[in-house]
């Protein structure tokens, strides 16, 4: 038996939906990031040495997205690594992103990349696996 | 937005630049399968939340207070080498869940649509939603055990494919012939750009 869900009968609420969750607690209830460009492809990149100390109103969520960037991770996979959902991330990156703790570097728009170099560099590459 | 991009060459540390592709088709016809195959690593599952209407308010707080509830998405990876990797999503299989497509497909490479021959109908919405928004795609039609084999012709005829789009035969369970279908779809890209792979 399903709970009785709050508001209105959702049509998307049901099994194959998932879990009914209140995601945006840690986001303070923010359903948008700061900043737009968060591509799911976007690779994070954190910023050499961040103080963190300097900033005591973040989450250990955010810390923790400062560690795993530190190498440059795509947003998706900060995504799964918090297993949070990639709208809260978003939201997470946005407050690190004004606070200048990390940068994005959005992936190249299909529609003028990628050319066709590296077109045949994926070729080549899935042929050599 | 320059302020948000990142160059990250200047600092030194080389960021790769990371495609995006989508496996899409009907529910069951193997989409999780391929991916599985596919990715270098077990494949990632992320979740994307669902709100209710409201979300496009101009309220300032932002504050949301309508019940949410989340989507799986299944995503793999491979390596092509330090600069080049290859991102592969699985789309949600329930036609509800489509708005979320629109941002998987944003600045996305192309897509593979698997077809099941004993639910051919099943992929024909994948095909209309990349004709439409002019994504390159190609078929590939998955051969389950047991399932009837049709002839690859028969499907085209059925699923009313320009001639331009590749059909490729696959078994969603086997990497090398997941490897072949997302060949096909890259040669198709290049193809579609008038610049042709040349063949190795």
């Amino acid at each position: 038996m399903r709970a009785e869900l709050p508001g209105h009968q959702h049509e998307w609420l049901d099994g194959d939906a998932g879990p009914v969750v209140r995601p945006y607690t840690l986001t303070g209830g923010r359903v948008r990031p700061s900043a737009d460009g968060f591509d799911l492809v976007a690779y994070v990149l954190a910023m050499p040495d961040p103080d963190l100390a300097a900033y005591p109103e973040l989450h250990p969520e955010h810390r923790l997205l400062v560690e795993l960037a530190g190498r440059g991770t795509p947003v998706v996979e900060l995504a799964a690594d918090l297993n949070l959902a990639v709208g809260v991330v978003r939201v997470l990156l946005g407050d690190l992103l004004t606070r200048g703790l990390v940068a994005v570097r959005q992936p190249p728009r299909a529609t003028y990349l990628p050319d066709n170099d590296i077109l045949k560099a994926v070729v080549d590459g899935l042929r050599a696996l | 937005m320059d302020s948000v991009r990142y160059d990250g060459e200047r600092r030194g540390h080389r960021v790769p630049i990371a495609l995006k592709i989508l496996i899409a088709g009907g529910f069951g016809a193997g989409k999780t399968t391929l991916v599985s195959a596919l990715s270098e690593v077990r494949p990632l599952q992320t979740e994307e939340i669902l709100t209710g209407a409201g979300i496009d308010t101009d309220d300032v707080s932002g504050v949301e207070t309508k019940s949410t509830t989340t989507v799986a998405m299944d995503f793999g990876r491979i390596t092509i080498n330090d600069d080049l990797q290859l991102y592969l999503f699985g789309t949600p299989g329930q036609d509800r869940f489509w708005f979320l497509w629109d941002e998987l497909a944003f600045g996305a490479l192309g897509a593979v649509v698997l077809a099941d021959t004993r639910r051919l109908a099943d992929c024909f919405p994948s095909i209309d939603y990349f004709e439409q928004r002019g994504i390159p795609f190609v078929v590939g039609v998955n051969c389950f055990d047991g399932s009837r084999r049709f002839g690859l012709e028969a499907v085209r005829r059925a699923l009313d494919l320009d001639p331009e789009v590749p059909m490729v035969l696959c078994d969603a369970r086997d990497r090398q012939s997941g490897k072949t279908v997302l060949i096909s779809l890259v040669e198709h890209v290049a193809r579609k750009r008038g610049e042709p792979v040349p063949a190795a």
